[in-house]
């Protein structure tokens, strides 16, 4: 037990210093956009999904208009619904606790508590992710957005090759069992095929069918 | 971006983050349910990593990045630690655009 403690909170660690460079990277992009400084910041602490926060600058900077940036970043958002709920028995605790854990349901934080093997080590990883990453993304925005033009844009050293594969790495351990595996491949195949049909973030959800795979697999191995 | 839209996008986000523990809050599910959002919740984040991987706007390409997670998966399978997977995806893209790729 005290060794997977401590790979938690190494692994944790580590992943919210790594996303804190992607934070710098959203940070860049909005004052490149001509976003008040300030309002990057507030945008990291209030929205705090980077997905939605870097659609919603972009299609404000390509002239696409606020309503855009809203309904797609909103739709980009619709994953949390499901995080949250499969996050549930992993965030006990009264009410108002509840209400603040929320904040932190995010990918890292949500793939990193569901590939751990009991509750309590995934609440243990849900709060050490998401903690140190809330912590790590507002410090790397706050850089990008006040002094950006200084450190120039972190986008170069291949950032955006990080997200996915450090949210690969994260699942990793989820997909041992055949019924996960199934589920995310259909699910990946679903959501790839989608993707030049319908606007950004509807694919993700679409993917969610790939659960049907999932279970069939299941019910097959049972029988 | 106005602050009247990025409340809006912040007061919406959170209700969808918040939704699964403050409605099921304290309640005992069953392990199928249970089970079940969890399957679901990876087979998202399965997407979600393949379309970040090949995804450009609204159209699939094939490029630095797809270099850089598929070095990332072959260091997944290796054992590496979490921190080595990330750096080298980062600087496997980083190289291969470095290299006109």
């Amino acid at each position: 037990m005290r060794s997977a403690e401590r790979r938690i909170l190494r692994d944790g660690v580590a992943i919210g210093v790594a996303v804190g460079v992607i934070g710098a990277s959203f940070g860049v992009l909005a004052r490149t956009a001509g976003i008040d400084p300030v309002m990057a910041c507030a945008m990291s602490a209030l929205i705090f999904t980077g997905g939605s926060q870097f659609l919603a600058v972009t299609v404000v900077a390509s002239g696409g208009g606020i309503l855009a940036a809203v309904i797609g970043g909103l739709l980009l958002s619709a994953r949390h619904i499901p995080f949250g709920l499969s996050l549930a028995p992993v965030l006990r605790g009264s009410l108002a606790k509840r209400l603040l854990s929320s904040q932190l349901v995010i990918d890292e934080s949500t793939a990193f508590a569901l590939s751990q093997p009991t509750a309590e080590l995934g609440r243990r990883a849900f709060y050490t992710v998401g903690i140190t990453l809330f912590c790590c993304w507002q410090a790397g925005t706050a850089l990008g957005a006040f002094a950006g033009g200084a450190i120039g844009d972190p986008a170069g050293l291949g950032i955006d090759a990080a997200f996915p594969a450090g949210l690969l790495a994260l699942m990793t351990p989820r997909l041992r069992h055949a019924d996960a595996r199934v589920a995310a491949l259909t699910g990946a195949g679903l959501a790839l095929a989608a993707t030049p049909l319908l606007p950004a973030g509807a694919p993700i959800l679409l993917s969610g069918l790939g659960v049907f795979a999932g279970l069939a697999v299941r019910r097959d191995g049972r029988r | 971006m106005t602050w009247p839209a990025l409340v809006i996008l912040a007061l919406g986000t959170y209700a969808m983050k918040a939704a699964g523990p403050v409605v099921l809050g304290s309640r005992t599910l069953p392990d199928r349910i249970v089970a079940l959002f969890g399957l679901l919740a990876v087979t998202l984040l399965a997407a979600l990593v393949a379309v970040s991987t090949f995804a450009d706007g609204g159209s699939l390409t094939l490029d630095a990045r797809a270099v850089g997670v598929a070095a990332a998966a072959v260091a997944i399978r290796l054992g590496a630690p979490f921190v080595a997977v990330v750096v080298l995806a980062a600087a496997t893209a980083a190289a291969v655009r470095a290299l006109g790729g």
